[in-house]
Parts: C-alpha cells; sequence; structure tokens
C-alpha cells in the first residue's frame, strides 16, 4: 500500500490558518490501514485544530471531519463529497499524494491543503515494527528473476548487477550496515534454488523512459504492452 | 577478452610480470601540486597509477584532469577510475571520448561508494549504470565503435578497462560471481580493496582463478595508528590482524610517528611479497594516498624486482 506521514501539526495549522471553513476528509484506503489518514485521524485532526484556535484566543472555524472509500478514485469521491464539498473554503486531505491531487482535480476552486507527507509504496514489517518500501513503480518489474526481492527498491543504488562491495557480512552501507543487502538476500534465495544462473546473468542497463515521470497508461499504451 | 595491448599497464601483465600500480587522489583543491609530487614519488616504481573519482562520494577535484597531467608532465600511466554515482550514461560516455583525446589507455569502472557516506549526503545519487553496464559500455566504444544506444562514435576510444572487487567480502561467493559476470562482458584485469591478511588474498585468488582475468591485490599501508584504529573500527569487513596492530604500536611507543611509518615499510613489504610467493596475483595495488613516498620503500623491502 501507500505509505503517508502526518505531517508536523504546526504545517497543518499554518497553511490553514486563513479559512474559515474547512472540510477535513480521510481516506479509508492505505491512509486508513496504517491508521494515520482515516475517518478517526481526520476526527482527531479537527479536535487539535479546534483547541489550537480555542489556545490562541482566535474564532473557531467551521470544521467539518469525514472520510470518503478511496480518495483517489474520482467518481467514489464525487458521489461522497457533492454538493457538501461547497460549503467549505479549503479541504484538508489525509490522504496521499494521489488523493490530493484527484480534490485538486475534481475542485479546481478549492485550496487543498496536505495534512500527509506520501512517503512510499511499501509494507509493514510487523517484527521490525516499521514499513519499509518494497516497490519504486518502475515500471519493468524483473522480480521473477531476482525470487521476489526487488533490487530496484531495496538495493540503495538501484543496481542490476549487484552487490556492490558495499555490504559487509548481508548488511548495506547505506544507513550504516543494519539494512539486509537485497543482493545477498538474493544471492541466498536463487542459490537455495539452485538458480545461480540467474544471479550471474548479465541485466543490460534499464530503460529509464519507462520509470520516468510524468507517466500515463492508456489505451495506446496497453496495445504496445500486448504487442 | 580482446588481444590488442593499448597501454603499458595491460603490455607487462600479457607478458606475466608481477606488477606494480599505485593510487593518487585528488583533493577539494584547485591545486594540482600535490597529485604532481605523488605521481613523482610513484614514477619508475609502478607501471601506472589510479586516479580516484570523489572516493567515498566526497566531492573532489574531477579525475580526468590529473589523470591526463601526470600522463604529460610526469610521465605516468593513468589508470583513471569512473564510478556511475554522479553521471548519467550521457555524461560518462562524454568523459570517456574526452579520456581517450587526451591519450588515457586504461579505465577502472566501478559503482561507487553511495551518496550518504559522502560530504554532500543530500545529493541525487544517480546510477544510470552500474559497474556492470559501465564495462559494458566501454567494450562497445572500444570494440564496436558505439555506444550503449548504437549510435556511432568517430574515431573510436582505444581502453583497457578494469574493476574493483573486495576479498574481505562476507559472503565472499556473490562477489565472485559477480567478478564473473563482468568478465563475461569483458572486464581485462581486477585491482582489489586493501587486504591485510595474506590467508584472504590467497583465498581470493584462488576463488578467482577460473575466471582467468589478471587480479591486482590491492594493500594499503597506514599512514598512522590513528588512521588504523578507524580502519578496524568503522569499516565493516576490513580485517586486521593482531600481530600488525601491535607491531605498529609497539614502533610508535619505541619511536613515535617515524618508527610506525619505518615498520609500515617492514610490515608491508613482507605481504608484498607474501603475495608474490605464495598466490597467483599478478601483482599488488599499492594505496598511499598522501604519503606515495613509501610505496618504492615498500617494493623496494619485498625484493620483487
Amino acid at each position: 500500500m501507500i505509505i503517508v506521514q502526518q505531517k508536523p501539526l504546526n504545517e497543518i495549522f499554518e497553511m490553514a490558518k486563513n479559512f474559515k471553513s474547512l472540510l477535513i476528509l480521510g481516506c479509508d484506503g492505505c491512509a486508513s490501514i496504517i491508521q494515520v489518514g482515516g475517518e478517526r485521524q481526520a476526527e482527531i485532526l479537527k479536535t487539535l485544530l479546534e483547541m489550537n484556535k480555542k489556545l490562541k484566543g482566535e474564532d473557531a472555524p467551521n470544521v467539518k471531519a469525514m472520510s470518503t472509500l478511496r480518495q483517489c478514485d474520482r467518481q467514489i469521491t464525487a458521489s461522497s463529497l457533492n454538493p457538501l464539498v461547497e460549503e467549505y473554503e479549503a479541504v484538508i486531505s489525509l490522504a496521499c499524494g494521489v488523493g490530493i491531487q484527484t480534490l485538486a482535480d475534481l475542485y479546481p476552486t478549492k485550496v487543498i491543503i496536505p495534512a500527509n507527507d506520501t512517503k512510499f509504496i511499501g509494507m509493514h514489517d510487523t517484527k521490525a515494527e516499521k514499513f519499509v518500501e518494497m516497490c519504486k513503480a518502475c515500471g519493468d518489474c524483473l522480480l521473477f528473476e531476482t525470487s521476489g526481492i526487488c533490487p530496484v527498491t531495496r538495493c540503495a543504488k538501484s543496481l542490476l548487477n549487484g552487490p556492490c562491495g558495499g555490504q559487509a557480512k548481508g548488511k548495506c552501507e547505506v544507513g550504516g550496515w543494519k539494512r539486509d543487502c537485497a543482493w545477498v538476500l538474493i544471492f541466498n534465495r536463487l542459490k537455495e534454488r539452485g538458480h545461480l544462473d540467474l544471479f550471474t546473468k548479465v541485466r543490460e542497463e534499464r530503460d529509464f523512459r519507462v520509470s520516468e515521470p510524468p507517466r500515463e497508461l492508456g489505451k495506446s499504451e496497453e496495445k504496445e504492452t500486448a504487442k | 577478452m580482446t588481444k590488442a595491448v593499448y597501454s603499458d599497464l595491460m603490455q607487462q601483465l600479457s607478458e606475466g610480470r608481477f606488477v606494480f600500480t599505485g593510487e593518487l587522489e585528488p583533493v577539494k583543491t584547485t591545486n594540482l601540486h600535490e597529485v604532481l609530487e605523488g605521481a613523482k614519488a610513484l614514477k619508475g616504481h609502478v607501471v601506472a597509477a589510479n586516479v580516484t573519482d570523489n572516493p567515498t562520494a566526497f566531492a573532489y577535484m574531477n579525475a580526468l584532469i590529473p589523470s591526463y597531467m601526470i600522463q604529460k608532465e610526469v610521465g605516468l600511466e593513468a589508470i583513471y577510475q569512473m564510478t556511475t554515482r554522479d553521471r548519467n550514461r550521457i555524461a560518462l560516455v562524454s568523459d570517456l571520448l574526452a579520456a581517450a583525446a587526451v591519450g588515457i589507455k586504461n579505465v577502472l569502472a566501478l559503482t561507487g561508494d553511495h551518496t550518504t557516506v559522502g560530504d554532500n549526503p543530500q545529493a541525487k545519487p544517480v546510477f544510470d549504470l552500474d559497474s556492470a553496464t559501465l564495462v559494458r559500455l566501454i567494450r562497445k566504444m572500444v570494440d564496436e565503435g558505439v555506444d550503449l544506444n548504437k549510435n556511432k562514435i568517430e574515431d573510436p576510444p582505444k581502453f583497457h578497462v578494469g574493476i574493483g572487487a573486495n576479498p574481505n567480502a562476507d559472503p565472499l561467493e556473490p562477489e565472485i560471481l559477480k567478478i564473473e559476470r563482468k568478465v563475461k562482458i569483458g572486464a581485462e584485469f581486477v585491482q582489489t580493496q586493501c587486504v591485510y591478511d595474506i590467508e584472504r588474498a590467497k583465498r581470493f585468488v584462488e576463488a578467482t582463478s577460473y575466471l582467468n582475468i589478471p587480479v591486482l591485490i590491492g594493500i594499503a599501508p597506514f599512514k598512522s595508528i590513528a588512521m588504523m584504529e578507524w580502519m578496524v573500527k568503522f569499516v565493516p569487513g576490513i580485517f586486521v590482524p593482531d600481530e600488525i596492530q601491535q607491531r605498529l604500536r609497539r614502533a610508535k611507543e619505541k619511536g613515535g610517528k617515524e618508527a610506525v611509518l619505518q615498520e609500515n615499510v617492514e610490515i608491508f613489504g613482507d605481504l608484498v611479497r607474501e603475495v608474490r610467493k605464495t598466490t597467483k596475483a599478478d601483482g599488488v595495488h599499492l594505496m598511499a594516498v598522501g604519503f606515495e613516498w613509501i610505496v618504492p620503500k615498500v617494493i623496494e623491502k619485498s625484493g620483487i624486482k
């Protein structure tokens, strides 16, 4: 899923300070699952915003907290916000960057305030109690060859022909030899499977045209893939 | 492997001579004096010297100009180091063309330390290519006269391309297989990171012997006790045998800095001789950045002519 992290409160308050009416909008997708941007977090932010105004001795704005099923889905979001959104000067979005931009696209006259920083596509490592990045959306998946471990994402240098030599005892030089070297993980797994031919295989340089923004996928691009 | 010989380094390797290479490190300066002085100290003792490319991701003087200058001013052949950290394939081709234009004959293709370990850790890391695909690029330029996208090059360059390797890698097997991969692409020689223990050198040379690629074992004397202690403490994977550590510490107690340097000559002269005597290594890469004068003494002590 898409991992988001709430911005420092004072930054959110600063962006929101001039608005008399605000809609705080959570997202029931990824942001809610990781308990950063769901309905509950929208309610909490509403309370904090109101408290902050009170402490400063300012008038309380008209604030409503709610969430949509998936903020990144135009139709779902439009159907839950129309026409309610017209009552508010600005929307504070607790979704990822896609959700925020979907709102901005749907309501070009509204100011959309991002409450979160969008961090990465990742998963929850329950053992280490943290979220870890798993996919760079590079557009050219090679997970079959690398036994389900992505070197583009999990190698700090995104090497296709690793390891780089900066590993020691299977740990990466980046971040002080704490993280696993993805290429050593790949090596171990391919060795177990008796497939070191996939390790020694020469992978040619990447075509970054499929990885670089801004990317689009439509009818014509789908045809390309089907060829 | 290509048969043509363009450089003195490759000439000596192809003759089966035990070769010595040195290392020079341009730093954050506009002054070439120190690099040229270092080159003068190495000249006549090593066949060629590596010129480092922003080592450990510190933003230093571009390696190409000093590589050119040591050849032109001192007559010492350069091994121009190139990492993939700071330049994409466009910039790499561009610098390789310029390198060939000014007579560079050897290139060492490296991935490069990550930007975050350097002196501008906020920088965007490039890694458009990696060391393997950089070797591929150089091979295509030299052998086919084209770049990676098959664009034709007028007057193609004539380089020999080397690679780095780490005999201290743990696990070692992926490191060896990685060299295999690069030999398959056309790497022509290996220079290793520093080894302090003859057993590691032996193990590495034996493990790579099936690849039939010349291997130069990296040996790096210690400029000071502080440098040794720093390496032991902070560079994972580096193993400095107790005996070496104790000998250097004892030397310091007895005779201070000078005695440490003298003891280095003894220790590393012996280590070089051991590499020559007990392994099938093709040479030694001596790294003594900032005290290059010690290299001739170490070689002399080793007794290798």
